[in-house]
């Protein structure tokens, strides 16, 4: 089936949670909301899953309006941040409630039960109560509840955010496969770029209510349209400096001159903001044309087993993001290399104007 | 050895406390024992007499049937006082200044001290001046809290009822309320009805506090007092003389301190005995099956 949210606004006591969404998703497709906190993922997919109706506009599912129809009448399933599920019920009854309540037959119940635990790798775990299981086998049994449904909308909001690192990656690997063979939408939201890169699908940008874009995974990370949209999809953020672009130069600071490339000359000369990416800033050059900052160190962040060092220009602040874990102290002199041909270009309203050309020559559309 | 240091501090540190509990419940109770097996006739005149007055005491007749009626009265406000507890607590509104309202609405009663609610009670059931008693006579019911052993069970019940409910229905109010509302939302998405949310997502997140209710209000029950003697004295005849108000005839009535520290002891152990099964049981249920899995 197909979904398509039209124009929709949401207002909450008089604040706007929504603003003008429209949004169609495929069927079979997995599509991931991207936003930080507050950007309007949890409203939307309520909205979605008819929980409450929006203020304006229109929810179409498979050509037919269900705008006001009740959650009680669609065919939608969703999984949460905390790990809900009966308490008093084992894993099994838990898993088959869905199945319960629409009074399927006994036998077939026990088989498909059976066929997503083992999907969940939570067979041994049958006849176990919630709380009796570690979070993530909590998360599984809630994932089965949802999975056992065949609902045509799955929801998933934030579900591993409470799990950890390595169980995260886990799920999100076997959860990706579970939907290959799917013909349901999956709507999944996440806080973390990286979530979404790993995802794959199509990934919405929300920001403050609105759509900032919706588009294949990997394009949006690639060509975000504007500067929010590519903030939001980049962990670290990308590093936004503001500079002026002549005929053949850009300027930053007003202190830093560097030629530009070719692509870049046709844009009107002007006042731009330039974005370049946290993982392209290098401690070493890497090609003969990089330029060359002298930097200090503010703080070095160690993520996983990558680090985010933190650095200061005279004038603008800069993140690097450095594969391994390094050490460096506070202040400690450094310099910076800058990949003049790798930098995005965003107009003063914030549009995307130009795109870096893919690393390794492949030409972008 | 060289922790023998900390642990002497550590003494010197509890031993206030234990001053203090020395003070306010084993001295005390030792009192009592000690009591409980002489029979004391003047300072310098006692004899021991081992187990007699505990022995009188449980082949007591009076003492039997105000047991009786005691188990009787705790059992009822229970069966009463926790579903409608629940029901309260599940009708109450969830937020806004209408939940604040209704909040100290239902607290008023807890406020009120014992005698004063039983003061108010037998002001309110009677005949001549109290809005119950004269309009159920205007009714036309006859209703006579003095003369009626029936009439007196019924107020002391409803009085019960009335002041200590409220306390049932806040326990679980504050249980229902730390129920995350993503619960009750997977509920509408499985299309769970109300029933079904009520026996698998509220009643089971409540077992805790209920479990925390219904001690409370045996104990609190088990020992009633002040309310029923101010209401009714313990009358008609002895239809509601509970065990608390025995023991004090006989032992500021009667100067029976003997058989009375006796029988204090043995309410002692009973309400102890039964608190403990009941939590161990309800503890082990939780054990084998969570909370309510067979109930």
């Amino acid at each position: 089936m197909s979904l398509h949210l039209q124009n929709i606004d949401h207002i909450v006591n008089g604040v706007p949670h929504i603003s003008g969404i429209d949004l169609a998703l495929e069927p079979g497709s997995f599509n991931v909301l991207l936003g930080r906190t507050l950007a309007g993922k949890t409203t939307l997919m309520r909205l979605m899953a008819g929980l409450e109706p929006p203020t304006r506009g229109k929810i179409i599912m498979d050509g037919k309006d269900v705008t006001n129809v009740s959650v009680r009448k669609r065919n939608v399933s969703m999984v949460y941040q905390q790990f809900i599920n009966y308490p008093s019920l084992t894993v099994y009854d838990n898993i088959a409630s869905p199945l319960k309540l629409a009074k399927h037959p006994k036998s077939e119940i026990d088989k498909r039960v059976g066929e997503i635990a083992e999907m969940l790798h939570i067979e041994h775990l049958l006849n176990r109560y919630p709380q009796e299981l570690s979070g993530g086998q909590q998360q599984r049994t809630a994932m089965g509840r949802a999975l056992i449904k065949d609902a045509d909308l799955i929801l998933f909001d934030e579900p591993l955010v409470n799990l950890d690192y390595k169980l995260r990656e886990e799920l999100r690997d076997e959860l990706r496969d579970l939907f290959k063979a799917r013909n349901c939408i999956a709507v999944y939201a996440t806080t973390e770029p990286n979530e979404a890169l790993a995802l794959g699908g199509n990934t919405a940008v929300l920001h403050e209510g609105r759509l900032l874009q919706y588009g294949p995974t990997e394009q949006v990370y690639r060509e975000p349209n504007g500067r929010f949209s590519a903030e939001m999809f980049s962990e670290p953020p990308i590093n936004i400096v503001p500079g002026q672009l002549t005929d053949s130069e850009i300027t930053f600071d007003q202190t830093l001159h560097f030629p530009c490339d070719d692509e870049l000359k046709r844009l009107e000369p002007g006042d731009y903001d330039f974005g370049v990416r946290a993982s392209h800033l290098t401690l070493q050059p890497q090609q003969a044309d990089d330029l060359a900052l002298d930097v200090h160190v503010d703080v070095a962040e160690i993520s996983g087993s990558e680090t985010f060092l933190h650095v200061r220009h005279e004038r603008f602040p800069l993140v690097l993001h450095l594969a391994g874990i390094h050490q460096f102290s506070v202040n400690e002199p450094l310099k910076v290399y800058f990949p003049t041909h790798q930098l995005y270009a965003f107009d003063k309203q914030g549009h995307t104007v130009h795109i870096p050309a893919r690393q390794g020559g492949a030409a972008h559309g | 050895m060289n922790n023998k240091v900390p642990n002497n501090r550590a003494w010197l540190l509890v031993l206030p406390m234990l001053v203090l509990v020395a003070f306010s419940a084993i001295i005390p109770l030792m009192t009592v024992v000690n009591y409980s097996v002489q029979d004391v006739l003047g300072p310098n005149a006692r004899f021991f007499t081992g187990t007699e007055w505990f022995q009188s005491m449980l082949n007591d007749d009076a003492l039997q049937a105000a047991f009786l009626r005691q188990i009787s009265f705790s059992l009822i406000i229970l069966a009463i006082q926790i579903p409608l507890g629940i029901g309260i607590a599940l009708i109450m509104p969830k937020r806004g200044w209408q939940a604040s309202a209704v909040l100290i609405l239902i607290t008023l009663p807890l406020l009120i001290p014992w005698n004063v609610v039983g003061s108010i009670w037998q002001i309110f059931t009677r005949g001549d001046i109290g809005l119950m008693g004269w309009g159920l006579r205007e009714l036309g019911i006859e209703y006579n809290i003095t003369r009626n052993a029936g009439d007196a069970w019924v107020t002391i019940i409803l009085m019960d009822v009335w002041h200590w409910t409220p306390l049932v229905a806040m326990l679980c109010y504050s249980g229902l309320r730390s129920i995350p509302e993503a619960y009750y939302q997977a509920a509408r998405i499985d299309r769970a009805s109300k029933w079904a949310v009520f026996r698998y997502i509220q009643l089971p997140k409540l077992t805790n506090v209920l479990v925390i209710a219904v001690l409370l209000r045996f104990m609190h029950s088990f020992m009633i007092y002040a309310e029923p003697f101010v209401l009714t004295g313990g009358g008609p005849g002895s239809a509601t003389t509970f065990l608390s108000q025995s023991l004090t005839t006989m032992a500021v009535g009667q100067q029976d301190l003997g058989p009375s520290a006796a029988f204090s002891l043995i309410y002692f152990l009973v309400i102890l005995l039964v608190s403990w099964v009941f939590y161990t049981t309800i503890m082990n249920m939780q054990k084998d099956k969570p909370p309510h899995g067979g109930a």
